[in-house]
């Protein structure tokens, strides 16, 4: 059995091992930074910490938040030792899952997700797909 | 070092592990010293105590290899101690070899908890086999008569307990994890005073602001004194040069002297760490490369014997460690003949290159001289790797060298490398800060200095700086903020041009930088403060961005990165030597010296503000100040004018001759509002000679500037009238 930590990011449900997650918090004012990749939405402040903070819509290929939607939240993930954030839609819940998930990518979802996805879980009204934490936050090691 | 070793704690080993160690070091100079002066019979019990204490120690511990070990330095000492047999080259050799191995055993105590293995009995028997004088044997460093006169030793046989170094009791072990643990916390502490100073701003209580005040003071205390708690000599990493200095002189057959001076040169533990290998490069280098063999020295006309000097001392909130040698000196033909040989320049470039220059060519990677590959130095990594590990550390390395009389290196780094004073700028709305380090001067770009002061030669802009030519640079260009600026033609220098566009009519600053020995001039639009900040490193995703230098949290909690001056001027190409070639070109004309009023605070400091920033100069009767809410107030013109005391803003206090009925006032006034700066005297208008260097750390001070023979400081005005007038501008704007 899996528990995952839920939250929205355009039309999608996803999740992520809720033993990644380190904490949510509520929008934090954004530092851009120049010349970053566009999938870094910038820098905030967590009690003194600095943190990057990554655009999970931009990341997985998503066009931005129409506007006048509702601030984003940040996930603060913590792999390999570092927190980074994930901006996001909205917060879900914990959702345990005890099935096999699919492995193949649902054709309902945008193909270009498919590299970032762990798996597919059907709840009762919608699909919950399970990113790869690592994978999403492996951007960039290269280019650097 | 953290001893995490499986099994139960073993505090007893612990102490015995950090006892130990410390022991080794002085046994090392004293053996050191031993040579010197054989007969020194002060350094003799000092040394035997020492092993002698490891000795009972390790065998209280059961760690009998060590034990044994030591056992048999411990006979040669003893006899050596008791002038039965005197120190020989040979002797000192052995218990050298005796140090480094006690030195390892302990490392793997260390490690594993256990004794390894490894097999002493050579050295074992290489102790023992010293302990008779043999025909052999070889001469002596003293004369045997001059030992065998000396008195006997004295009888009393030291015990471990009284042969500790004489601990002084007043001080205490210390972790050093716990000491970066508080610096860490005192790092957090001046963060939040910082928010806590920026929100109390807006506050009319004073209550509060003294206690703010109070609290604001107290950390900056507490700040200086745990940073005192991180200092720790120079001498920590030079004490195992003289080690390093015998064994390869002995190997390569020079003769070196070793000095030292301000061995108590204190510095950060994490910038010690991060010179030592770096030093240690150096001093090799100057052996194998600097110091020629005796006879050739000899030939020279010099000594046999070389000079190595280390010289560390403060300056300036820096660090300046200074490897000094009387050798043969760096040969700019030779280092061009290497350069073009490994195709690093052109015969040309070379060609147009001062000796100077061409000796700085050795920091270049995959240089190399030694002509012979030896195993000392000369594999081609050395240098380049010297120069960027101390530029790592926001240091830098220069060497000056003549041939024939030798070289000096000298190392700048800086004290700390937590916590830097930096200048907070802002561009297209965001802010930035620069460590104050690089920063040379700050330019107003206003009224008639406004970006149409800003000139283009052969497309590259520059700016006139008091004659010379100084290649800009836009940050908000740099960072990909605007499109790179194309819309101003070349041909448009002077700045006279009929329609002035809307873009020349911004004001702003240039921030005058100096790079690798390179000045030139970051344009922004707005300067902001000078602050101490926390540096904290950026994450895996930004580390391939590297004109940042990282990231700190301002006192309203916001997070600015750090520009990093050397990479911003790099990406721009001012560093090129074009850009040298367009300062050169300097024209005559022009050389605008900015008129400064001086003024007197109170106690004989003096203080300059820019002439441009003084409306008026007058006197008024100290009756007719009057306090509003904390403030000061005067009628001046039929309007309130708000006023503010320079000597109490810039913390000048004077002797309390101040309580005199009249008052300077110098007043500034833009539009329809007024502000007064009440000073002690007027003293002169000056024009301000040299380039203002700002690295005073205050709020309302830009610099300083040389007037006539004095170092006055430079008023910031905008800050000195926000202190007296917290919204002065944004009504007026």
């Amino acid at each position: 059995m899996t528990q995952l930590s839920t939250f929205h990011v355009g039309k999608y449900l996803f999740g992520v091992e809720v033993a990644l997650v380190q904490e949510i918090v509520r929008m934090q004012p954004i530092t851009p930074v120049p010349l970053s990749s566009p999938e870094i939405a910038g820098l905030i402040n967590l009690r003194g910490e600095v943190l990057t903070a990554v655009d999970l819509r931009s990341r997985l290929g998503l066009p931005p938040p129409p506007t006048g939607a509702r601030p984003q939240v940040n996930v603060v993930v913590r792999v390999d030792d570092e927190p980074v954030s994930l901006l996001v839609d909205e917060i879900g819940g914990v959702q345990e899952v005890d099935q096999v998930p699919f492995e193949s990518t649902p054709s309902t979802v945008d193909p270009g997700l498919g590299a970032l996805l762990v798996g597919a879980y059907t709840l009762p009204d919608q699909l919950l797909l399970a990113l790869d934490a690592r994978a999403l936050l492996a951007l960039h090691s290269a280019a650097a | 070092m953290t001893p995490s070793r499986p099994g139960p704690a073993h505090q007893d080993t612990d102490i015995f592990l950090v006892e130990s160690h410390e022991n080794l070091d002085q046994l090392n100079a004293d053996l050191l010293a031993l040579e010197h002066d054989p007969t020194s019979q002060d350094l003799l019990d000092s040394i035997f105590r020492t092993i002698h204490t490891i000795k009972g120690t390790s065998g209280f511990l059961a760690f009998h290899r060590l034990e044994q070990l030591t056992h048999a330095g411990e006979s040669l000492l003893s006899r050596l101690r008791d002038r039965t047999i005197a120190p020989t080259d040979q002797r000192t050799s052995a218990l050298l070899s005796l140090v480094d191995a006690v030195r390892e055993m302990l490392g793997q105590i260390e490690r594993t908890g256990v004794e390894s293995d490894t097999d002493q009995s050579e050295l074992v028997s290489r102790l023992a086999g010293l302990l008779e004088d043999q025909v052999e044997d070889a001469v002596p460093l003293a004369p045997p008569s001059n030992s065998a006169a000396s008195a006997p030793a004295p009888g009393s046989t030291p015990t471990p307990a009284d042969g500790r170094r004489s601990v002084v009791e007043s001080s205490v072990r210390v972790d050093v994890e716990l000491l970066d643990t508080l610096m860490r916390m005192v790092g957090e502490l001046v963060l939040s005073r910082n928010q806590l100073v920026s929100e109390l701003e807006d506050q009319k209580d004073t209550a509060l602001a003294r206690s703010a005040q109070r609290l604001s003071l107290v950390t900056s205390e507490l700040q200086e004194q745990v940073m005192k708690t991180r200092m720790q000599p120079v001498d920590t990493v030079w004490s195992k040069l003289p080690r390093v200095v015998r064994d390869l002189s002995r190997q390569v057959g020079r003769q070196v002297r070793l000095e030292m001076e301000g061995r108590d040169t204190e510095l950060d533990r994490s910038v010690l760490e991060a010179i030592k290998d770096p030093l240690t490069h150096l001093v090799r280098n100057a052996i194998d490369h600097g110091i020629e063999p005796p006879q050739k020295r000899v030939a020279a006309g010099k000594e046999a014997e070389g000079t190595l000097l280390l010289r560390a001392y403060h300056e300036a909130g820096q660090v300046h460690l200074e490897i000094v040698d009387n050798g043969a000196g760096i040969d700019p033909a030779v280092i061009a003949a290497k350069a073009l040989e490994r195709g690093l320049a052109s015969a040309a470039e070379l060609e147009r290159m001062s000796a100077r220059e061409i000796i700085q060519l050795i920091f270049l990677p995959g240089f190399s001289t030694a002509s012979a590959i030896t195993n000392v130095s000369g594999r081609g990594v050395g240098m380049d790797v010297v120069k960027t590990r101390i530029e790592g550390i926001g240091g830098s390395v220069d060497v000056i060298s003549h041939k024939g009389t030798g070289s000096t290196f000298r190392l700048t780094i800086p004290l700390t490398l937590a916590i830097i004073p930096a200048l907070t700028i802002g561009c297209a709305g965001r802010r930035y800060a620069i460590p104050q380090v690089s920063v040379l001067e700050l330019v107003r770009l206003s009224g008639e200095h406004a970006r149409g002061g800003i000139e283009h030669i052969s497309g590259a802009p520059v700016y006139r700086l008091r004659g010379t030519l100084l290649p800009l640079v836009r940050l908000d260009e740099q960072l990909g903020l605007v499109p790179v600026d194309t819309q101003i033609s070349p041909t448009t220098t002077g700045g006279e041009g009929a329609d002035p566009e809307p873009e020349d009519a911004r004001g702003g600053f240039i921030v005058v930088l100096q790079a690798e020995q390179h000045r030139f001039g970051l344009v922004v639009d707005d300067v902001l403060d000078t602050q101490e900040i926390v540096v904290k490193p950026l994450g895996r995703h930004l580390k391939g961005l590297p004109m940042y230098a990282g990231a700190t949290i301002l006192g309203d909690g916001s997070v600015v990165l750090i520009l990093d001056a050397t990479t911003v001027a790099r990406r721009a190409d001012v560093l090129a030597s074009t850009a040298g070639t367009a300062s050169t070109g300097v024209l005559e004309e022009s050389t605008a010296i900015d008129p400064v009023l001086v003024v007197e605070l109170a106690g004989g400091r003096q203080a300059a503000i820019p002439l441009d920033m003084v409306t008026r100069l007058e006197e008024i009767p100290q009756s007719s100040i009057e306090k509003v809410g904390g403030r000061e107030v005067v009628q001046y013109r039929g309007h309130i004018m708000p006023m503010v005391r320079l000597a109490t803003l810039l913390g000048a206090y004077g002797d309390g001759s101040e309580a005199t009925d009249r008052v300077q006032l110098v007043v500034y006034t833009r539009g329809e509002r007024s502000v007064g700066f009440a000073v002690e005297r007027i003293i002169d208008i000056a024009t301000e000679r040299s380039g203002s260097r700002s690295d005073i750390d205050d709020h309302a001070l830009l610099g300083s500037v040389v007037v006539g023979e004095r170092v006055v400081e430079l008023l910031d005005v905008h800050a000195a009238v926000l202190a007296a007038d917290p919204v002065f501008y944004e009504e007026a704007s």
